[in-house]
């Protein structure tokens, strides 16, 4: 449950380049949220989400088919199908809908998709607190 | 492709029609035809497709090869055109606030800072990562400002100017797959250039050649053009931007119905004597050419071609009769007897149920082809030797 409130801060964790340009972000855990979470949920999450980015972006037999097929049909055929990425997307933004209902919502957070930051952040909204009771 | 059916030249029919129209009623089964398009009955080896409207050679040699590169080349371009190379978006105001705050600029925010960079490690490798001023964020690894589209480009390689657009990570496959498709498509035009030039410039060396009577190097014909218009802009011209002729086969039109038309025979084009138009005219003005020159070769003495023989069993055998009887005529025996033999019947009806069998006949008999260019040619000769009055044209 979220209530109307205003926007205190806003926390963004950045992306992670240590394995490379694959999507990954730090799951250092930012100073501001230790009054509202704990840092191993937090970590967790941040975690499952890089674990989805890397199945996204996975170099396997599934995206070599995929790759091949679209190559052969002229790419004709990303007009008729979704491909593996936009479909972890999905699940991606499901988690994340989840975790905001469960967790972070009554905590007074709002985790922001990163693909509508670019996949360059996670954008952590804190909420001001307003008498909330835990 | 539908074979002209051609009709028989009955002489008899010829003069006297209502006997062509009576033996025709006579043998005729079916009603009136239903209308067929010109196209359906072309005698050419040409094929037809959307209702007569294009027209391709029976043998397309190596056009799906072509359309197949122009086609792959051409959708490559768009894919690789009109899509997001992967630009990354702005940052947010508050994202900047946020880097801003990160980095500690002791000078204040009137004046640009120097340019920032961030060390990172990846891989064990020191990589240092720009601040884009534009975008107001550092820029990941091997991503890159456009200047020309105002925006960060993941992976970027670089702008294209032919296409105006950004070659980045999400296009990068369509760019390569393109650039090798359009390598192949050059060489195959430029291939095709050669021969056409070659052609052109060169037109009877080069046939001479193919047919092999290469009688001398520098024709004499090649001196004086007589067609030319004797001014090169001209001719380019009237090449180029002269009038356009029209189809002159008319490959749309209606095929007029004949009530004469022998129904066993559903695509036998009507053949009004002498008058007939278009196709069946081809089909006459061709079967009677030919039937000229056999008789003028068959009464100046030439001798027998090889063939022949076989054509005469050939022609025997379309009409139904037996066979032994025509192989055992000699070649001096190009006489009017296997012509007068009797055979099933003038009109159609044995050469329209053959129609597979005449294929095969086509195809395989080269004497066939030899001594006559159409199928009709041998039942022709065959119906004339059976005229009891008429000036016999034996099978040579």
């Amino acid at each position: 449950m979220r209530q109307q409130a205003a926007i205190a801060a806003k926390v963004f964790i950045q992306r992670d380049y240590t394995n490379g340009t694959v999507c990954q972000f730090q799951t250092k855990f930012p100073f501001e949220l230790e009054s509202r979470i704990d840092k191993q949920q937090f970590e967790e999450t941040v975690q499952t989400l890089n674990n989805l980015y890397a199945e996204a972006e996975k170099l396997g037999s599934q995206s070599y088919i995929e790759g091949c097929l679209a190559c052969l049909t002229a790419y004709i055929i990303f007009l008729c199908m979704e491909t593996h990425y936009e479909k972890v997307l999905k699940k991606i933004a499901k988690y994340i809908q989840e975790q905001n209902d469960k967790i972070y919502a009554p905590r007074g957070l709002l985790l922001t998709d990163p693909v509508e930051r670019g996949l360059r952040v996670i954008e952590v909204t804190i909420f001001e607190e307003r008498g909330q009771t835990r | 492709m539908k074979n002209c059916e051609y009709q028989q030249i009955d002489p008899r029919a010829l003069s006297v029609s209502p006997m062509s129209a009576q033996s025709g009623a006579a043998e005729e089964v079916r009603p009136v035809q239903p209308s067929r398009r010109k196209w359906e009955v072309f005698p050419g080896k040409n094929r037809f497709f959307c209702d007569g409207r294009i027209i391709v050679a029976r043998q397309s040699g190596v056009l799906p090869l072509t359309l197949g590169l122009i086609v792959v080349t051409c959708g490559l371009f768009f894919a690789f055109d009109f899509t997001d190379p992967g630009i990354l978006p702005r940052a947010t105001p508050e994202e900047a606030a946020d880097i801003e705050k990160q980095i500690d600029t002791s000078g204040s925010s009137t004046y640009r800072p120097p340019p920032r960079t961030k060390e990172i490690l990846i891989n064990q490798q020191v990589v240092k990562l720009k601040y884009c001023f534009t975008c107001k964020m550092f820029r990941p690894p091997r991503t890159s400002h456009c200047s020309l589209c105002d925006n960060c480009v993941e992976r970027f390689d670089h702008h294209c100017p032919w296409v105006g657009n950004c070659v980045g990570k999400r296009n990068y496959r369509f760019f390569y797959s393109f650039i090798i498709s359009l390598s192949f498509l050059t060489s195959f035009i430029f291939g095709c250039v050669v021969t056409h030039i070659t052609l052109r410039e060169y037109p009877h060396n080069v046939l001479k050649k193919i047919k092999g009577s290469w009688s001398s190097k520098r024709c004499t014909e090649e001196t004086g053009n007589p067609y030319s218009y004797n001014n090169i802009i001209t001719n380019c011209c009237v090449t180029l931007c002269g009038p356009m002729p029209p189809s002159l086969i008319d490959r749309r039109g209606v095929v007029p119905l004949s009530e004469a038309s022998p129904a066993a025979s559903a695509t036998e084009v009507e053949l009004p004597p002498f008058l007939a138009k278009n196709d069946s005219n081809m089909c006459t003005r061709s079967t009677k050419d030919v039937l000229e020159r056999m008789f003028r070769s068959f009464y100046s003495g030439a001798l027998c071609p090889p063939g022949t023989p076989k054509t005469a069993r050939v022609g025997v055998e379309v009409s139904g009769s037996t066979t032994s009887s025509a192989e055992r005529s000699p070649s001096a025996g190009c006489s009017r007897q296997h012509a007068r033999r009797p055979v099933a019947a003038p009109c159609p009806p044995p050469f329209s149920r053959s129609s597979k069998k005449r294929d095969s006949l086509r195809s395989s008999n080269p004497a066939f082809r030899l001594a006559s260019p159409s199928p009709s040619l041998s039942r022709t000769t065959l119906i004339l030797g059976e005229g009891p009055d008429i000036g016999v044209i034996p099978i040579p």
